[in-house]
């Protein structure tokens, strides 16, 4: 329980001290006050005035109402508080963002046009798919489905049976951005597979960010496996003007100020229920003086498995936060993520593995480069609650400083709270291997190709460990274009 | 074939701190073989790497040519260009990186298929192919990860693979002959004795032990001892070596 005092309602955590010697304080609520009341003033943009303004059922409109309220009332978040340590959140300018007009969301006819002729070549190289979600500035444009509405039913959220209990389900604790979302999510999307289902082809969700920039876009998905059903998801976030995967500008070609500055604060919250199977493919391609503020939350229930994979190409500041709870004795978790910083960006990374019922596996792994004078940040924690007997998690981190002005800080962490457990973690950040540069260029290998080879075959085995076949070649092929390399 | 040679002339070299070379001159003509022996800390493995230009190694004087070529001014890949090939001790694991993309990085050309890439040999893939099957190589470790997971006497049939492809003008082969099981070993001696004949390899040859010599037949045995050339001779040095041990050249009795 929170004292309510101060001025504005402000809430005063009372911050009990730091648990040292292995762990560590994870819990969001420890945070400062640091700069509480300038940030009250000046949010002209984020009120729950203009949150309850936006259209929807009444459900949504309190809903996304207490949700700014919540997040009006708590303190932004500052680089001393510990999950934001390392990051670039204190440059974060709300007033530079307005929420793009949303008073056609309900109007808009997602049975009308096509996605445009740019999106649609990048959901065709994904190949065969068993539906399409496209939004646009966070509303949706399109909806197709493949699959038989008794396997499956993908779209608009406020038009799902359990729209009020499926939304705010996984990510039941929101704090921060989360709340953010909740309050300005102007079209949340649901991909609802139904139990007993397999479904072969993924279904694809693409969230478009378009215009001149100084918008702020909150795109919401919902995905449900339900029990013992096997799927696969791939969701995108493009910047269409700031290059498409395949476009992305090549080393030292790219050119920031030409980019429009968007703020993204995407959530997407995956439940997968007891004996389901779910591949989760996300890809983040923004334009390069983007923001990401990005949350994925999952469970995975008994005797269920998640394997995710995300990639990380743009943005200026880039963060993705990675929740994974293990709710149901013998679940699996497999968390992926390759990402390869440019120029000045910032790519942040958070993940939590959290254990939470008896023999649960959870093995993450995460590679990154960093170039030019780029940085990159790896925070995990394993969390392994009291009961979580006969638990393994593995956590890896391996980085790659490709530069002298590129960095690249990896803060493993472990909060074991049972005994009968097993538990690793492992992390790397070094420049290439002058060993392995030398084998190379004695075999008469340019130094330059040399180091692309190395860099390329540092991602090569995780690049194999893409779960959906159809987004294996395309990433493949982004993180080759993001090193230099070509036809290797 | 072709004529040349590799020539080592008074050349001092070492770590920074230490002089480990202390002025060695030797000279490899195209198609002959020299044996380079000598004990543990004698410097064969430092004239291998400072003829390759491996980082942290420093050249206090002294000059190295390959058919004229001042080799100690280029860098490392520039010498492989130019016609030098090392044969390491200790391959280095490249993961992710595979053989043949490797290969056909290091020799644009042969894949383009221009003139003075020993035409008729072959594009990089049919080279290899073929040099593992001389040697008993197994094909599968064509496409995996460089020197990855390999044992010891794989990685070195992998090492004589790649001169096979590259055909240098000079290979420096440091131990070659360790981690081979006998038949490895006369399959890898074998090929390189034949080399010098194919396209007129010229070898120096680090090895402690007379075997690799049996089967791969040294026109000059030098003996190394700290540092210097001590005593060079005919194949039978090798021998007297092999019976008498290094004392009768290091001053220092077994």
């Amino acid at each position: 329980m929170w004292p309510a005092a101060g001025l504005m309602g402000e809430r005063v955590g009372v911050a009990r001290p730091g648990r040292r010697k292995g762990r560590v304080a994870w819990n969001p609520r420890l945070v400062t006050r640091a700069s509480l009341r300038e940030r009250l003033f000046t949010l002209p943009t984020f009120t729950p005035e203009t949150a309850a303004a936006l259209p929807g059922p009444p459900w949504l409109r309190h809903r996304r109402a207490a949700a700014a309220e919540a997040f009006a009332s708590a303190p932004l978040p500052t680089e001393k508080d510990e999950v934001w340590r390392y990051s670039r959140i204190d440059s974060l300018d709300l007033d530079r963002y307005q929420t793009p007009d949303s008073s056609d969301v309900m109007a808009t006819d997602v049975h009308g046009p096509p996605p445009s002729d740019r999106i649609r070549t990048l959901v065709d190289r994904l190949g065969p798919r068993s539906g399409l979600i496209v939004t646009v500035n966070g509303v949706l444009a399109t909806v197709a489905s493949d699959a038989g509405d008794d396997a499956l039913a993908i779209g608009r959220m406020t038009e799902h049976d359990e729209a009020e209990a499926l939304l705010g389900s996984i990510a039941t604790d929101p704090t921060d951005f989360v709340l953010l979302n909740d309050a300005f999510a102007a079209d949340p999307v649901v991909i609802d597979i139904h139990a007993g289902v397999t479904i072969e082809h993924p279904v694809v969700v693409v969230h478009v960010i378009t215009g001149a920039g100084g918008d702020a876009v909150f795109p919401r998905t919902v995905i449900r496996g339900a029990s013992s059903s096997v799927a696969s998801v791939v969701e995108i976030v493009v910047d269409v003007e700031g290059g498409l995967l395949a476009e992305l500008p090549t080393r030292g070609a790219s050119s920031v100020a030409n980019h429009a500055e968007h703020l993204v604060v995407p959530v997407t919250e995956v439940q997968v229920a007891d004996g389901a199977e779910l591949n989760y493919v996300s890809i983040q391609s923004l334009g390069p003086a983007t923001w990401q503020l990005a949350h994925q939350v999952s469970t995975i229930g008994a005797d269920a498995g998640l394997h995710s994979f995300a990639v990380a190409l743009g943005g200026s500041y880039a963060r993705l936060r990675t929740d994974s709870a293990l709710i149901g004795t013998s679940g699996t978790s497999k968390l992926r993520a390759a990402f390869i910083g440019r120029d000045d960006q910032m790519l942040d990374f958070r993940t939590l593995q959290d254990h939470r019922a008896p023999k649960t596996t959870s093995d993450l792994l995460f590679m990154g480069a960093v170039a030019d004078r780029s940085h990159s940040v790896y925070s995990g924690l394993i969390r392994v609650r009291r009961g979580a007997v006969r638990s393994d998690a593995m956590q890896t981190n391996h980085n790659l400083v490709l530069d002298e002005g590129a960095h690249a800080d990896s803060v493993p962490n472990l909060d074991i709270q049972e005994n009968d457990v097993r538990c690793s973690h492992a992390s790397t950040v070094g420049p290439v291997s002058e060993d392995q540069r030398y084998y190379l260029e004695s075999r008469g290998v340019e130094p330059e190709v040399a180091e692309r080879l190395i860099v390329a075959g540092f991602f090569a085995d995780i690049a194999d460990q893409v779960p959906i076949a159809g987004t294996r070649a395309m990433i493949g092929q982004a993180l080759a274009d993001r090193t230099g390399i070509h036809g290797v | 074939m072709s004529t040349g040679e590799l020539k080592i002339e008074d050349l001092h070299a070492g770590i920074p701190g230490r002089e480990i070379l202390r002025g060695v001159t030797l000279t490899v003509r195209s198609g002959e073989v020299h044996a380079v022996m000598g004990p543990n800390g004698s410097g064969k493995s430092t004239l291998a790497h400072v003829l390759m230009g491996r980082p942290g190694y420093e050249i206090l004087s002294g000059t190295v040519t390959l058919d004229g070529i001042d080799l100690l001014s280029l860098p490392t890949w520039q010498r492989a260009r130019a016609g030098l090939f090392l044969g390491m001790q200790h391959p280095i694991e490249v993961p992710g990186v595979s053989l043949v993309t490797a290969l056909t990085a290091s020799r644009p050309e042969i894949e383009a298929g221009e003139a003075g890439a020993d035409a008729g040999a072959g594009d990089v893939s049919e080279r290899m192919r073929a040099e593992a099957k001389r040697i008993g190589f197994d094909e599968r470790f064509l496409t995996r990860s460089l020197n990855v997971d390999l044992s010891g006497g794989e990685r070195k049939r992998n090492e004589t693979l790649q001169m096979g492809v590259l055909r240098p003008r000079f290979a420096i082969l440091d131990e070659i002959d360790s981690g081979l099981d006998v038949d490895a070993l006369a399959a890898v001696g074998r090929r390189v004795e034949e080399a010098t004949e194919e396209w007129g390899l010229g070898v120096l040859a680090i090895t402690h032990f007379r075997r690799l010599l049996k089967v791969l037949k040294p026109d000059v045995v030098h003996v190394l001892s700290a540092g210097r050339v001590v005593a060079t001779g005919e194949s039978e040095l090798a021998e007297i070596v092999d019976r008498t041990g290094y004392a009768a050249y290091t001053g220092v009795g077994p």
